[in-house]
């Protein structure tokens, strides 16, 4: 094959350069297909999310602070179903309180975010203004401490981003936080599993 | 309820507590006394219902406590019919529309489709992992756009280059856009930084298959302009990246991006390229100068042609000198791979407790405190901190063979360059920005050439010309 032919071949792309490449795009296309046909079993076309299993928290407060988000999108949530109505709140009481009323020194949140209303004697109801609260589990100490623990955290998903890899997840101590299906995201208590 | 013994202990003292709150006005003081008593057994006291359902009488009803839904699985398939859509859509204003002013459109859409919307998450560089954790971890259920975010990009890539990176990533695109004043990087040195993506890329592999952390995503460095929210250090990361990036072009997708590194493989035997003029190239260097990213370099023109056996002498070097090279990474990576395994929480977890059990700490970390009252051996611990570091072992030194083999072949690549006369991107390091389409003298002939045979479009041809600068 004389040059000029060589280089006219090569332009039309009938180089081996041009073959391997070609042959390697095969190849490539073809182990892609492996790669898609290996998963198809594992693949599952539900996402999942992340969410706190509340009985592996620790109340360590990183809720509050590790989040992407500002403020967190861990949120406190108020269980009723296990709620104890008590009067003598230790999820809305600070442990020392100078008076057992609704002033901000006798609260044990530090944003104010939960609402005690009256409801009859001695039965008071604890409802938690989500937009306040930061996250931060001082509520849930107290509630899971001497209470029955119907505070406790939750990731809200309408607040999450659901990142790739949770900055919290990362730093929980109890290694609380587990991937969920996004179809059922929250692990909520019940009396049942609870005790 | 719970019915062991300590549990009914808690349950009597919290009875107590129950009666005394009915009590008016508890003393602080007894509070506290309570406290202590009940700190001892606290560690098996969660989730213990101490008092009982209240029975109301005055008929109030209980709230519900909401459930807001996560983002929907419809929302999923639209994220990857988009990317479809844009990664198409790409290749034909790249290859075929040839319009930089196109590109630039939809490098905007994404930038606020797949950053400002969708928040950085999901992303292609970040689904790396994802399939590496998938891979070696059988538990993971792998969700389907992850896979697809990992895939459509490379099959892409096979056939149009890396248009992803230029008109779809929003990674590439907030770059792109701050890109100012555009500076040269000497070639070599662009050359030997354009290793560090592949080293990367293998750490973060490493990192993703054991468990242990996703780096890729803990150190993506403008997630957190698209979330508006981050720590300080993201935040600094990502402005540093964005002040180098006016003067730079690129530097995270040059320098950094590990799914860069796979893109660049891939491009290389792409079906279609972007191409400039070649049969009619004027040699006039605008081009040259035109690309920010280094990606057009002078015609490759070898003065003393080698010999078929001096090539093969050198071929045989260069392997020996890889070998050599990935061999000894090899034994480095397995012998720092005790210090990576600590990235792992297992492993820093089990680390912690020996050395309280050793005397070496007084105190305890939530972390150990929590294990301790989960009622598991230490036992247990160490023996899966042991099998995640021996994984951790084979896996250093699979990682320290890549490094090698990577920087060996990586110093092959300019004793083996193609011959080359004209001005023309290379395949892999362009990343189809369509910049040069608005330098070269006779691109702009032909766009010229084309807008006058159709006469609807003539009036703008001059305004057209205008913008050559």
């Amino acid at each position: 094959m004389s040059k000029a032919e060589k280089e006219k071949g090569i332009e039309r792309g009938h180089s081996r350069r041009g073959f391997l490449s070609g042959g390697f795009r095969g190849a490539m296309l073809f182990f892609f297909g492996m790669v898609t046909g290996f998963f198809t079993g594992k693949v599952r076309a539900e996402r999942t999310v992340w969410q706190i299993d509340p009985f592996k928290c620790v109340f360590c407060t990183n809720c509050a602070t590790e989040c992407v988000l500002e403020p967190s999108a861990v949120r406190c949530v108020q269980y009723y179903p296990i709620c104890g109505y008590c009067k003598l709140c230790t999820g809305y009481f600070d442990p020392q309180p100078i008076n057992l009323d609704t002033g901000a020194e006798n609260q044990i949140c530090p944003t104010g975010a939960i609402i005690r209303t009256k409801l009859e004697d001695p039965y008071y109801e604890y409802t938690i203004d989500e937009e306040l609260c930061i996250g931060c589990a001082k509520c849930v100490e107290g509630c899971e401490l001497f209470g029955n623990g119907s505070f406790f955290l939750q990731v809200r998903h309408d607040k999450c981003v659901n990142c790739n890899e949770c900055a919290i997840a990362v730093s929980c101590p109890g290694q609380a936080f587990v991937r969920v299906p996004a179809g059922d995201p929250y692990l909520l208590k019940t009396r049942e599993t609870a005790g | 309820m719970r019915e062991s013994t300590g549990s009914n202990l808690i349950g009597d003292s919290g009875g107590c507590g129950c009666s005394s709150v009915k009590r008016r006005g508890m003393r602080p003081m007894l509070w506290l006394l309570l406290l202590l008593i009940n700190i001892a057994p606290l560690q098996n006291a969660y989730g213990v219902m101490r008092f009982p359902p209240p029975e109301f009488e005055s008929g109030y009803q209980m709230p519900t406590t909401t459930t807001p839904e996560a983002r929907s699985d419809f929302l999923d398939y639209l994220d990857i019919a988009v990317l479809a859509a844009a990664l198409s859509m790409a290749a034909h204003l790249v290859l075929w529309r040839r319009s930089r002013k196109w590109v630039f459109v939809l490098m905007l859409f994404s930038l606020a489709y797949f950053g400002f919307y969708r928040k950085g998450c999901i992303c292609s560089i970040g689904s790396i992992q994802n399939v590496a954790l998938a891979v070696f971890d059988g538990g993971y259920a792998l969700p389907l756009s992850a896979l697809m975010f990992f895939l459509l990009p490379l099959v892409f890539a096979l056939f149009f280059g890396r248009v992803f990176c230029g008109a779809v990533c929003p990674l590439g695109a907030i770059q792109d856009a701050v890109l100012f004043r555009p500076v040269k990087v000497k070639p070599w040195l662009e050359h030997v930084l354009a290793t560090v993506p592949f080293l990367y890329l293998g750490a973060a592999v490493l990192f993703a298959a054991t468990g242990s952390a996703f780096i890729i995503c803990e150190y993506d460095p403008f997630v957190a302009f698209f979330r508006r929210s981050g720590s300080f250090g993201m935040l600094t990361l990502g402005v540093g990246f964005l002040v180098l990036g006016v003067f730079v072009g690129r530097p995270y997708c040059r320098f950094l991006c590990p799914y860069g590194a796979v893109l660049r493989v891939l491009s290389y035997f792409s079906r279609w390229k972007v191409e400039l003029s070649p049969n009619e190239c004027l040699q006039c260097q605008i081009c040259e100068e035109a690309c920010p990213y280094g990606a057009i370099s002078e015609p490759i023109v070898f003065e003393e042609p080698e010999t078929p056996l001096q090539r093969r002498r050198s071929v045989i070097q260069h392997v020996i000198v890889t070998l050599v090279i990935g061999a000894s990474l090899a034994v480095i990576g397995g012998g720092l791979a005790t210090e990576f395994s600590k990235v792992h929480p297992t492993v820093s977890l089990a680390e912690r407790v020996a050395g309280e059990e050793q005397g070496r700490f007084e105190d305890t970390t939530d972390a150990s405190a929590a294990f301790r009252d989960t009622g598991r051996t230490t036992d247990e611990l160490y023996a899966e901190a042991m099998t995640i570091r021996s994984e951790f072992v084979t896996g250093g030194r699979w990682l320290g063979a890549f490094f090698g083999i990577v920087i060996g072949l990586r110093m092959m690549i300019p004793a083996f360059r193609q011959r080359r006369s004209v001005y023309d991107p290379s395949p892999s390091a362009c990343l189809s920005c369509g910049r040069c389409y608005n330098y070269c003298p006779k691109e702009l002939l032909r766009v010229k050439r084309n807008r006058s045979l159709c006469p609807k479009v003539d009036s703008t041809s001059p305004k057209n010309s205008a913008t050559v600068k």
